[in-house]
């Protein structure tokens, strides 16, 4: 059985699982719940300075179904915790004492100014948590207040705070980085110049999931009214998993450690992002629609197919894929590959060719009687056809061997590595040396 | 309820109303909404989709599934209806599995296509349950077309001429109009009264007079008069006569033919008062012989034995007919032929040889058997009754070319009477709508 238990900056957890910060983790019932069905830790859900803070009173969550009302994501207007600080306090303090194992890390949002953080950090440790994390990353309400993805939007207030943070506790300190900006590597550098143990992404997406169009109201509708919301859930993964290999892979930023975030579902997904650097993964909205017992498919999924692939620990995995992100220009062009279609496995549906030849290249013939062949001559390899055939496995793509003719070019495949940079259409090409 | 399956004799009441009721509900209940956005879901909106080829209204399937996947299941109903007016009653009577269903390329994958006949019902009902009529008429034209027969053929046409502006009167020898939709089909398939809401809610175009009780050929409605007072006249009369059995007995009480059975079942307004033997025994292989089986079985005939002459793959009723006339419990029998009907006054046996099929067709093995029975259906086949003098007749059927035009000038004709079809209600109606475009064409040229 592979080791599923981590150390992250510090905190020991029994599996790489944390609920991140978030309404299943607003207070001692839940936590415990699930701690009971088996979560490794938690980020309690964000403490602010008294007075607290209120949520509004009518619908927090948007929703966007795929297939069966199957959620693919939630947005939502929820705010920091809606507690008395003191509540919150007790409740970590009487939690940690009885899951002395597992991870509770505080998810903090309190004004830009270091007294504040001074009067929380000491309350914050007397708990007996494991660590903070600072919410840099809440789009919607907060952000108004000049907290939360107002202070992750600017690098220069991440540093600052993280130094704050640094000065004012021993605890480890996680800066939670917001999605809402142009370029991840900046704030992320920002964090680890303040001296930050490590960087959780991503926050939530700040956005709209659906117009009401009898109302016209923004969804979801206070008293016909909406406000953009913060995107979660599994429509956002891509765009996490970017974030978080953008981060691993740049120079400033690389071994600094990495909770990721954003529409973990499945075991799948959370190796996904341990192999683009994540030391570990949050959960959130897989558990809101579920519940907490999802932690037994994504522990068993996940220790599973490390037995599979003979990885002992999680450590391990972490950062696997990370040299093999790269950009654009180092991609080789002399890779040529070709669709074919397994005339066996087709159901004859004309999906490949109606998208190939409205929307790409006119590579896909179809015979009278519904056989869909693949044009050499035509085929740029562009993937769409298998994106879109509906049988897993019907196209695939075969990779040209050296010596073989691309009949689209006519060019007689070469074995070496070739790139843009040296391409001859390049006006900036270097000499091929 | 006074008697039980095995009462013998012919009798009514052999089930309580809870059974009846229980047995004659809808055979494909209407989706909810939800069921039915999952059902859509499943359509992978095929190129160039093989069930619209197999439809025979050419109905565009990926494009009304779209709809009702995109919320919009009036919009759906509309794209059916643009091709098919009747699409509602097709959507519950269609053999789907032999049409747009066996075509899907998901029966090819996993052998489950997408329902496309309960999600067309679920378009259809959704647009009917609205009172919408999306369809209005064209200026006035001043021509006049009788249409005779008010069955799916003549209701297509009648409608699509409205529609271009042409007057219609509309002739049935019945006291009702919707022909086979009304007096024929399983009433599982079609519930509720939806044929004369359906025929209602097409009237809806205007421009349709409606003459019923009046057969043509009798009194003064004949074809001759029509062509002289009309601009066109379109001819769906349907197949009105019914095979009769070559044997000796049939003249038997109780020996009945399975159409008449069917009408009478569809008319009745109290299922329990409707008389069924305790052993009924269908002679045929077609829908109406599975649907007087199964009828039989479920008013509570205590025994039902379908005899078909030839082999199970030979058989006109689709493989989901024959599972479903075995599920209630109807005994399917195959390669046997009736020679005798035996009894004494009434019906008391059947005698069948058993068949084999050679060289030289059909034959039988000089072996025979008895099957008990106290009722027998017919359901050998219908043929062409009081077509009118002068049209050419081609195996059995009123000749018309593609386009539904008749030996006559001035006359066209589909659905059952004519050539061409196969049939089917669904094919009726494309007859019919196709009739009129023809005729329309000819009429304004």
């Amino acid at each position: 059985m592979a080791d599923l238990t981590t150390d992250f900056v510090g905190i020991k957890s029994p599996n790489p699982f944390w609920l991140a910060s978030a309404p299943p983790t607003d207070k001692e019932y839940n936590v415990r719940r699930a701690f009971e069905a088996g979560w490794g830790g938690v980020v309690w859900k964000t403490l602010g300075l008294d007075p607290h803070i209120v949520n509004v009173n009518g619908p927090r969550y948007g929703v966007v179904y795929g297939a069966d009302r199957r959620v693919l994501g939630i947005n939502n207007i929820e705010l920091i915790t809606d507690r008395p600080l003191k509540t919150n306090l007790e409740e970590i303090a009487r939690v940690k004492k009885d899951y002395p194992d597992r991870a509770i890390v505080t998810s903090l949002m309190v004004p830009c100014e270091e007294w504040a953080w001074k009067e929380i950090l000491p309350q914050v440790e007397d708990t007996g948590c494991d660590g903070i994390e600072l919410n840099f990353g809440c789009p919607h309400g907060m952000s108004e207040r000049g907290m939360g993805s107002a202070v992750g939007q600017v690098p220069e207030y991440i540093q600052m705070v993280a130094e704050w943070c640094k000065a004012n506790t021993d605890m480890p300190v996680i800066v939670k980085l917001t999605p809402n900006i142009t370029d991840i590597r900046y704030p992320a550098r920002a964090a680890k110049a303040g001296g930050a143990d490590a960087v959780s992404l991503i926050n939530t997406v700040s956005s709209i999931t659906s117009v009401n169009l009898d109302t016209m109201s923004p969804e979801p509708s206070i008293d016909g009214k909406g406000s953009h919301g913060g995107y979660c859930g599994q429509a956002v993964k891509p765009i996490a998993l970017n974030m978080v290999a953008e981060i691993a892979r740049d120079q400033e930023t690389a071994g600094l450690p990495i909770s990721g975030i954003g529409g973990v579902t499945t075991w799948r997904d959370a190796a996904e992002f341990l192999a683009l650097g994540a030391g570990n993964v949050q959960v959130c909205t897989a558990a809101m629609v579920y519940g907490f017992g999802i932690i037994k498919e994504l522990n068993a999924g996940l220790s599973g197919w490390m037995d599979d692939k003979g990885y002992a620990s999680v450590a391990e995995v972490t950062g696997r894929a990370v040299p093999n992100v790269t950009d654009w220009q180092y991609l080789n062009l002399n890779y040529i590959t070709k669709a074919r279609i397994d005339q066996d496995a087709c159901i004859k549906c004309g999906r490949c060719f109606a998208a190939c030849e409205d929307t790409s290249h006119q590579a896909i013939s179809m015979s009278e009687d519904r056989v869909f062949d693949v044009i050499d001559e035509e085929c740029v390899a562009c993937n769409l056809c298998i994106d879109v055939c509906p049988v897993e496995g019907c196209i695939t793509m075969e990779e040209l061997q050296p010596g073989d003719v691309d009949k689209r070019t006519g060019r007689v495949v070469e074995a070496e590595y070739a790139n843009w940079t040296t391409h001859p259409n390049n006006p900036a090409a270097k000499a091929a040396e | 309820m006074t008697n039980s399956p095995r009462t013998p004799g012919v009798v009514s009441g052999r089930l309580s109303d809870e059974a009846l009721a229980q047995n004659f509900s809808d055979l494909h209940p209407p989706y909810d909404g939800h069921e039915a956005m999952v059902a859509a879901d499943r359509c992978y909106f095929c190129h160039d989709a093989p069930c619209v080829t197999a439809c025979p209204t050419t109905i565009d399937i990926p494009l009304f599934i779209r709809q009702i996947q995109a919320g919009s299941p009036e919009g759906a109903a509309k794209t059916i209806l643009d091709q098919n007016i009747l699409g509602g009653m097709c959507a519950r009577v269609c053999p789907t599995e032999t049409l747009c269903e066996e075509a899907c390329v998901r029966e090819a994958a996993e052998g489950k296509p997408v329902e496309i006949g309960r999600l067309q019902r679920h378009a259809t009902d959704s647009l009917m349950a609205k009172g919408i009529h999306p369809y209005d008429r064209a200026e006035a034209t001043g021509k006049r077309v009788a249409v005779v027969g008010a069955g799916p053929a003549g209701l297509a046409c009648a409608h699509r001429l409205a529609m271009k502006g042409h007057d219609v009167v509309l002739f049935d020898a019945r006291p009702k109009p919707g022909g086979l939709n009304e007096y024929g089909i399983a009433s599982y398939k079609t519930v509720g009264g939806f044929a004369q809401a359906e025929v209602d809610w097409l009237m809806q175009i205007g421009g349709i007079e409606t003459v019923y009780d009046h057969r043509l050929g009798e009194g003064d409605l004949t074809l001759t008069g029509l062509a002289e007072t009309y601009d066109a006249v379109f001819l769906g009369i349907g197949l009105a006569g019914v095979n009769a059995l070559s044997a000796p007995g049939t003249e038997t009480d109780n020996v009945l033919d399975a159409v008449g059975f069917i009408a009478d079942l569809r008319q009745a307004d109290d299922l329990s008062s409707l008389s069924v033997g305790r052993s009924v025994v269908v002679i045929g292989g077609g829908m109406t012989a599975v649907d007087a089986a199964v009828q039989s079985k479920l008013l509570g005939a205590d025994e039902v034995t379908m005899v078909y002459r030839r082999d199970r793959a030979a058989m006109a009723a689709s493989g989901f007919e024959q599972d479903l006339a075995a599920s209630k419990g109807v005994r399917l029998m195959f390669n046997a032929q009736p020679v005798a009907v035996h009894g004494n006054g009434a019906v008391r046996e059947v005698e069948f040889e058993h068949t084999e099929s050679g060289p030289e067709g059909l034959s039988g093995t000089g072996e025979t058997f008895r099957i008990a029975a106290d009722q027998v259906f017919l359901a050998i086949g219908q043929t062409l009754e009081g077509a009118p003098e002068g049209l050419e007749i081609e195996r059995g059927k009123i000749k018309v070319d593609p386009s539904g035009r008749t030996s006559l000038a001035k006359v066209w004709a589909g659905g059952d009477c004519a050539t061409g079809g196969d049939d089917l209600t669904v094919t009726a109606v494309a007859e019919g709508r196709d009739a009129a475009e023809d005729i329309h064409q000819t009429l304004t040229a």
